[in-house]
């Protein structure tokens, strides 16, 4: 079996969860013997400490070039390199699909995609905001009857939501087509698409080819903009959860919303959990030379990670225990506000700004870490309470989250119960034999969830979608 | 002849409220809740199954007999909250068919800790007894059942002429529950153990339709317990009283089959029923039965580890009887109501961690979302006691 999976980031190179859930869940395919043909936007630089096989432009031949041409070789020895899987293909093709870097980072971006020889109304479609949208499907999708309008409602110009980035929509559409391109020269069963950006891609794919689209929900509009909803964002998803022949959900908070907010039929959400590869080497249950404890928050600072609880909480902590020093690591549009807000409440000498981090710095801050905190207003699933569990961290992670699911040996608090956070924390703080235990039930809680299981159960919708009849 | 020794334990704890650090006040118990939860309780176990009970001792007479323990907060509780259903049990006790036992008052684990406290709150529940029931116990139980040699010897030297527990497959061996036993250098002490197999199948099997006894009938009971005789003379059926109607619904016909059990079981000629005083002085020991160390009627280990089996557990053990002194040489009666109360087992039992994940009997019992909520609830109204009896020092 093999999958045409369409994603926007993939590992060294992450912003967030989604890299982490394509990587291991890929992994998992390889061990299910499931092969992967995965397409990513050029916005992800590749490269640095190795990655998985890239394929060179020159081997998609000579028209593919067009569509491949900033495709970089990864480099790197095939032996040391930590994201390596043979059977799986990391292709490129030249769209910025990056809604949450900074601007900078998308400019440079936008820089090397108007650098592609383009045909003139492709070059119109990638320049900022004006562009209108493209009246008809994109020539690279010949529709197939039926299908054509779906497509076209996919395939939007810019515009939209604040903490969107640039011309996130024509990037969109250009990711559509230049996956579709890729699509005619590869063979596959079926087309796996993760989150909104890539659905409409998915959309032209199943057009173009007419195999069976499977969807990935890692999170909605709703988890992202709680009620204020990206209108244009929202018709793709839920476009592309109606195109799509399964749709895959990473917890049951989620598939309730597919089902409540995007009306997709019940009968076509399943719900495969995200797992957490269990890192190799020891990490120390106490840093050396530390008077204080570290209270972590890991994760994109935005409104949906709740950040303001975290300092709110820690204001009452710090009334109560001072050796304390709470860590927050991340970037997003609420840092300013956050370190606004930590000032206010005198905070300055207890909290500690670190920016994002990744790779090494974040095994670095786990093994800091006394308590893993992650209050989030909205969590679909939320891979870092397991990724702390691994690390021997324990965890207070928030109710409306979808890994409190699965997870037992945590703590749980609602996001705005403030004074249970800070009475959490403390406990955790207080009393070692709280934490001992968490830790030891937490070891052994985490060894029950695995890629390869949760892949194996998309394994499984895989072949419901290939052989609808049944004969699998 | 097969005597059916029935034994019921009656206990239902002081509930904690939810009780943060930023908390300061001396409230720590959740009286809306407790009161609910007796009254309830009470409505669909503790009246109908006295009212039962009544009108079999008036049927049968002498015939049928069986024992009880209340714990001291139990009656507390009925007193304040349930008098009516307290009124019910000391009818029972006017009919001279019941037998009630000892135990510590609080229902804790104080023999672990402070023999002294263990001593101290089993006088208080035997005056209890005394003053409710106008019976002086003979018998002791400890906590769940909770036993070993060093609890026989400490219950002996008070003056009891037998002590319950778990018959235990890995005490008993080849042994069979069947018999009286008596403790190693305890001469005048008698063991009753528990036939854990038909003691479980009424509390816990009873209305099961995946067993595959069930349903159970009053003569498939009564056959099994017929198939005792010649092999053994008691028949120890020991379990929560709240079985009746609370475990078991009324739906599963439990009721009914508690009715028609004494007629059965007396229709053979050949069985029985008595109390547990009346058994210990019917029949002659079986032979010494050792137990070094502690088992009790809970989980399938039969050890203490519901109650003390992670770090948490022994923590806030440790900790609740680590300020004894303190509290104790204060001399102030609420502190020590409080403390007192903060020692019943079930406060941790709720921060057992075993089968947490697969969710059971365990978790039925839980007033608590986890046994870390339990454990940090715990502390918190414990660092308030302890500030309390430090500030009195």
């Amino acid at each position: 079996m093999r999958v045409f999976m369409l994603g926007w980031e993939f590992p060294p190179h992450i912003s967030g969860g989604l890299g982490t859930a394509c990587y291991g869940l890929t992994k998992g395919l390889v061990e299910n013997g499931v092969q992967v043909f995965f397409v990513l936007p050029t916005a992800v630089p590749v490269g640095g400490p190795s990655h998985v096989q890239i394929r060179t432009p020159a081997s998609l031949g000579a028209e593919g070039a067009e569509y491949v041409e900033s495709i970089e070789d990864a480099g790197g020895g095939a032996g040391e390199a930590p994201y390596l899987m043979p059977q799986v293909q990391v292709v490129q093709v030249d769209a910025a699909l990056q809604p949450y870097a900074p601007p900078g980072r998308v400019l440079q971006a936008a820089g090397s995609v108007r650098s592609i020889a383009d045909k003139p109304r492709r070059s119109r479609q990638v320049k900022p905001a004006a562009a209108p949208p493209p009246a008809a499907p994109p020539p690279a999708a010949p529709p197939p009857a039926g299908s054509s309008k779906r497509i076209s409602s996919g395939l939007i110009t810019a515009g939209g939501g604040a903490h969107y980035q640039g011309d996130l929509m024509g990037q969109v559409n250009r990711y559509a087509r230049q996956a579709v391109e890729l699509a005619r020269r590869e063979e596959f069963d079926l087309i796996h698409a993760h989150d909104w950006m890539t659905y409409a891609a998915g959309m032209a794919v199943k057009a173009a080819t007419g195999k069976p689209l499977v969807v990935h929900v890692h999170s909605t509009e709703f988890d992202r903009s709680g009620e204020s909803v990206n209108q244009q964002v929202y018709d793709i998803e839920r476009a592309g959860m109606h195109a799509a022949d399964r749709v895959v959900c990473v917890s049951y908070l989620t598939r309730s919303l597919c089902i409540t907010r995007y009306g997709v039929p019940p009968e076509k959400v399943d719900v495969v959990y995200n797992a957490v590869e269990i890192p190799n080497g020891q990490f120390p249950l106490r840093p050396i030379r530390q008077n204080e404890k570290i209270v972590l928050f890991l994760g994109r600072v935005t409104m949906q990670k709740g950040p303001e609880y975290f300092l709110r909480a820690a204001r009452k902590v710090v009334d109560r225990f001072k050796s304390v020093r709470f860590v927050m690591a991340g970037s997003g549009d609420m840092i300013t506000q956050c370190i606004r807000q930590a000032a206010e409440l005198h905070l300055g000498r207890y909290v500690t700004f670190t920016g994002f981090l990744r790779g090494l710095d974040v095994d670095r801050i786990f093994a800091m870490a006394d308590l893993y905190v992650m209050p989030s207003v909205s969590e679909p699933f939320g891979i870092a309470p397991l990724e702390a569990l691994s690390r021997n961290v324990p965890a207070i992670i928030s109710k409306q989250s979808g890994v409190s699911e699965v997870l037992r040996h945590v703590l749980k608090v609602d996001f705005w119960d403030v004074d249970e956070i800070a009475n959490k924390i403390l406990a955790v703080l207080r009393h070692p034999p709280l934490q001992r235990t968490l830790r030891h039930h937490g070891a052994i809680e985490l060894r029950k969830m695995s890629w390869k299981d949760s892949a194996a159960r998309l394994k499984a919708i895989y072949h419901t979608v290939c052989n609808p009849a049944g004969r699998a | 002849m097969a005597s059916v020794v029935f034994y019921f334990q009656v206990h239902q704890p002081y509930r904690l409220r939810r009780y943060s650090i930023f908390d300061s006040d001396q409230v720590y118990f959740d009286h809306p809740r407790n009161e609910e939860i007796i009254r309830k309780v009470a409505q669909k176990c503790y009246l109908p199954t006295n009212e039962l009970l009544l009108r079999l001792f008036q049927k049968h007479g002498e015939a049928f007999r069986v024992s009880f323990s209340l714990t001291g907060i139990v009656v507390e509780q009925l007193r304040r909250w349930a008098p009516e259903a307290l009124e019910s049990f000391v009818e029972l006790a006017r009919t001279g068919c019941v037998e009630f036992c000892a135990e510590t008052y609080y229902h804790s684990m104080a023999f672990l800790y402070n023999r002294d406290e263990f001593v101290q709150q089993t006088r208080r529940h035997c005056e209890l007894v005394k003053d409710l029931f106008a019976q002086s116990p003979r018998v002791f139980r400890n906590t769940e059942l909770t036993y070993n040699n060093d609890v026989a010897r400490v219950v002996e030297g008070m003056g009891f002429s037998a002590i319950l527990t778990e018959g235990a497959d890995h005490v008993l061996g080849y042994r069979s529950p069947n018999h009286l036993y008596n403790p190693p250098n305890c001469p005048n002490l008698r063991m009753l153990m528990k036939n854990y197999r038909l003691s479980d199948d009424i509390a816990f099997r009873f209305g099961r339709t995946d067993w595959a006894e069930y349903p159970l009938t009053v003569e498939k009971f009564t056959s099994w317990v017929d198939q005792i005789n010649g092999s053994g003379n008691v028949c120890n059926l020991f379990m929560d009283y709240e079985t009746f109607g609370e475990h078991q619904w009324n739906e599963t016909g439990i009721f009914r089959f508690l009715e028609e059990l004494p007629a059965a079981v007396l229709a053979t000629g050949r069985n029985d029923f008595l109390t547990i005083s009346q058994a210990v002085d019917r029949y002659p020991s079986a032979g010494e039965v050792d137990v070094p160390h502690m088992i009790s009627w809970a989980d399938s280990e039969r050890d203490i580890s519901a109650w003390l089996g992670n770090s948490m557990q022994a923590n806030a053990l440790h900790d609740v009887y680590a300020i004894a002194h303190e509290v104790l040489a204060s001399g102030d009666e609420d502190l020590i109501e409080d403390w007192r109360r903060l020692q019943t087992s079930d406060h941790f039992y709720y921060m057992c961690t075993k089968w947490f994940a697969d969710g059971d009997v365990h978790r039925y019992f839980n007033p608590y979302e986890s046994p870390y909520d339990a454990y940090i609830n715990y502390m918190n109204i414990l660092d308030n006691v302890r500030a309390r009896a430090a500030h009195k020092r």
